[in-house]
């Protein structure tokens, strides 16, 4: 089953190491990760996609919960929350794929965001899954670097 | 005033006695300071025998235990201190020096990342960056340590703020931590809920662990069972929360346990697991606990609680509180018969042992040392045959039991009765070991010696690793490997060497007359028990 934790946690040195460590010791994956600063600078917010049945689901937030530098602990399915995902792909295009590349681009609402001779850098944000559809139709054609953020969550609003 | 003055203030302020600890240069401003200070500081002669110390003293006083070591080695060497105290929740602050923080990271000379190293086995862990923070931190370390599920606390303290001048001392009233809020108070709708479920059981068992000591529940906790006519049953952990001959109590659970008691956990049909954690030597299959049973899980980490089982009533709490609560309810159980059947198993399941009568059997040995111990007495057993014989034969009255029970660290017997021995000078502190584990820690006679520290040493020898040789005698049909300890010492040179007073036991002849005289030695004192290396736990 896949969670998503949404982890307040404190602006400090050492803390996402903490909390990463604590997955890795207690063999809970981390599909993705995501972490920032938050409205106030004391504060980190560290956004954690796992799978694992529903003990290790619990356990996850009990134990990330008794870590003394984490505030708060949220824990939500993807169906109760935004997830958006920004990644940027540097693609290898020349005549023959360069309008298939612009075609993808306009059904994703992808951007191209920089450009050379052989190569262009579009940047798509969106939910994970349609992050994961665009580099894949992406990959058909012709991909050379990728760099994704890891899913940022917000609980929807009530 | 200086970093280094400061943190012995602190010291002092939480009522701090003694600390276990081994200089090095980086923490030689703390031991500067330290001799303008009322507080004794104890040379242990390894550093993860401070932490034993210091674990040994926290459990038998309440207090948190101390212990400090330079950077590098000396941190490191403390590791294995730090993580048998988390594995059984006992209240630690380690001090550890640390290079200068401009070195900080460049690998320069004993410098280690102890933070970083100890994570996964430290309640929390600090890292100073400035000598006006030390008051605050070390407010919030004796209070992390000593409260909620208790925990080792490391606080690493680089030489320049040791050093560094500080303009004036002011320890804080109070923590402010607004992630950390243990719960001790146990919810009434669930507390109402385990007394229902008690009253409607034919078969109760209530399974005690260590947490009961640690919340220092023990009293309310008897009066509990007393009032309400429970039987009771305990982890390792939780030797010694009742007398062993307590009408009410029937042992140690688990694969090393006893029958009557592994069989009153079994047949019963509501179980309450408290301040236990369900771990593999107590319960082999948390499913069983669960099957055809009601299981009840109180403890005061929340984590715990369907961590290895899923219980059917959760209570978070401190077992002192939740007791006392318990205690207040109306009761109409009654469990005699069930109480009667128990007893009679107490008396039919007994264990028959095969005793060679051309050596000490540890059974009746420790049975008889148990009898002659003074009531409160404080016995510490170490980690392998001499533990499960300890466990299984030794009658506890009104004193207490230690061992290192889930982290299973040889060599913790010496030092935790060294540190209980500090703690409580006019009790009488027994430590049982084998001759693999006394070799750990024999380093620490010296500490005795010089400190004048008066406990009461036993060693079984066998001349074998005897617990792993009688895992490879079942495992891998006596295919012993590393297991033969030929090339121990005459331990007759080794007192003689030390000074200390010495006997050697050969069979069970003369065991009465020995043990009077050994018990009646003033002071620091060894006997070698000689144990049929055959001899199975």
């Amino acid at each position: 089953m896949k969670r998503i934790y949404s982890v307040l946690v404190e602006n400090r040195s050492g803390v996402l190491s903490k909390v990463v460590g604590l997955f890795s010791r207690r063999n809970y994956n981390i599909d993705s990760l995501a972490v920032g600063e938050t409205d106030n600078k004391d504060t980190s917010c560290i956004t954690i996609v796992s799978t694992g049945d529903q003990r290790t689901i619990e356990q996850i937030e009990k134990q990330l919960n008794k870590k003394i530098d984490v505030i708060k602990v949220k824990t939500f399915r993807e169906h109760e929350s935004v997830c958006r995902e920004l990644m940027l792909v540097k693609v290898k295009y020349n005549k023959s794929n360069r309008r298939d590349i612009m075609e993808n681009c306009e059904i994703m609402k992808a951007q191209i965001v920089d450009m050379s001779k052989t190569h262009m850098i579009i940047q798509v944000c969106d939910t994970p899954e349609r992050t994961n559809l665009f580099l894949k139709m992406l990959q058909g054609i012709s991909v050379a670097e990728v760099a994704r953020t890891g899913t940022l969550a917000l609980q929807k609003c009530e | 005033m200086n970093g280094a003055d400061v943190l012995i203030k602190c010291l002092e302020k939480e009522n701090v006695e003694v600390i276990f600890g081994y200089p090095g240069v980086a923490i030689c401003p703390f031991f500067d300071s330290i001799t303008n200070s009322p507080i004794q500081s104890i040379l242990i002669r390894t550093e993860q025998n401070a932490a034993h110390a210091a674990n040994g003293y926290a459990r038998t006083t309440g207090k948190v235990g101390v212990c400090v070591a330079t950077s590098g080695p000396g941190a490191t060497n403390l590791i294995t201190g730090i993580a048998t105290a988390f594995a059984d929740s006992i209240p630690l602050v380690c001090i550890t020096g640390q290079v200068d923080s401009e070195l900080l990271g460049s690998d320069v000379f004993q410098e280690a990342d102890i933070t970083g190293a100890v994570e996964s086995f430290v309640k929390y862990s600090y890292l100073v960056r400035d000598a006006e923070e030390l008051p605050r931190i070390m407010k919030e370390a004796f209070y992390i340590a000593n409260s909620g599920r208790r925990g080792p606390v490391l606080i690493d303290i680089p030489i320049d703020i040791q050093n560094q001048q500080v303009s004036r001392f002011k320890y804080p009233e109070e923590v402010h931590l607004r992630t950390y809020k243990p719960t001790v108070k146990g919810n009434t709708v669930q507390i109402h809920k385990v007394i229902k479920e008690l009253e409607k059981a034919k078969k109760p068992i209530i399974c005690v662990g260590g947490g009961i000591m640690l919340s220092n529940a023990k009293e309310s906790f008897m009066e509990f069972v007393e009032k309400y006519r429970l039987p009771v049953v305990s982890t390792m952990m939780g030797i010694s929360v009742m007398p062993t001959e307590h009408p009410l109590y029937f042992g140690m659970v688990g694969n090393n346990g006893k029958p009557c008691a592994n069989r009153a956990m079994n047949e019963s049909d509501v179980l309450v697991m408290v301040g236990a954690r369900v771990a593999d030597r107590a319960v082999s299959q948390p499913d069983l606990i669960t099957r055809n049973k009601i299981l009840i899980h109180i403890d005061v980490d929340p984590a715990e609680i369907g961590k290895n089982a899923i219980s059917t009533i959760p209570l978070v709490g401190d077992a002192g509180h939740i007791f006392e609560d318990l205690y207040k309810e109306e009761y109409t159980g009654n469990h005699e018969a069930w109480i009667r059947d128990l007893q009679e198993y107490r008396k039919t399941m007994l264990v028959h042992r095969k005793v060679n009568p051309a050596y000490v059997d540890p059974a009746a040995l420790i049975r008889l040392l148990s009898i002659k111990m003074e009531e409160n007495g404080i016995y510490v057993a170490d980690v392998g045959q001499n533990q499960m014989w300890s466990c299984a034969y030794h009658i506890v009255k009104k004193g207490r039991f230690l061992t290192s029970g889930g982290m299973g660290t040889m060599g913790y017997s010496i030092p935790a009765a060294m540190g209980a021995k500090v703690g409580n000078p006019d009790r009488q502190v027994v430590a049982v070991c084998g001759d693999g584990a006394f070799q750990m820690s024999m380093m620490e006679l010296a500490t005795m010696v010089q400190h004048g520290i008066d406990v009461k040493i036993v060693i079984f020898n066998n001349g074998y690793l005897g617990m792993v040789r009688q895992y490879q005698h079942f495992t891998y049909k006596d295919n012993y490997s590393a297991v033969d300890l030929t090339g121990n010492p005459d331990l007759r040179h080794i007192a003689a060497a030390y000074g200390i007073p010495f006997y050697r036991l050969s069979n069970m002849e003369d065991a009465e007359e020995t043990l009077n005289a050994f018990l009646r030695e003033e002071g620091l004192v060894l006997m070698e028990c000689m144990i049929d290396p055959m001899d199975l736990a």
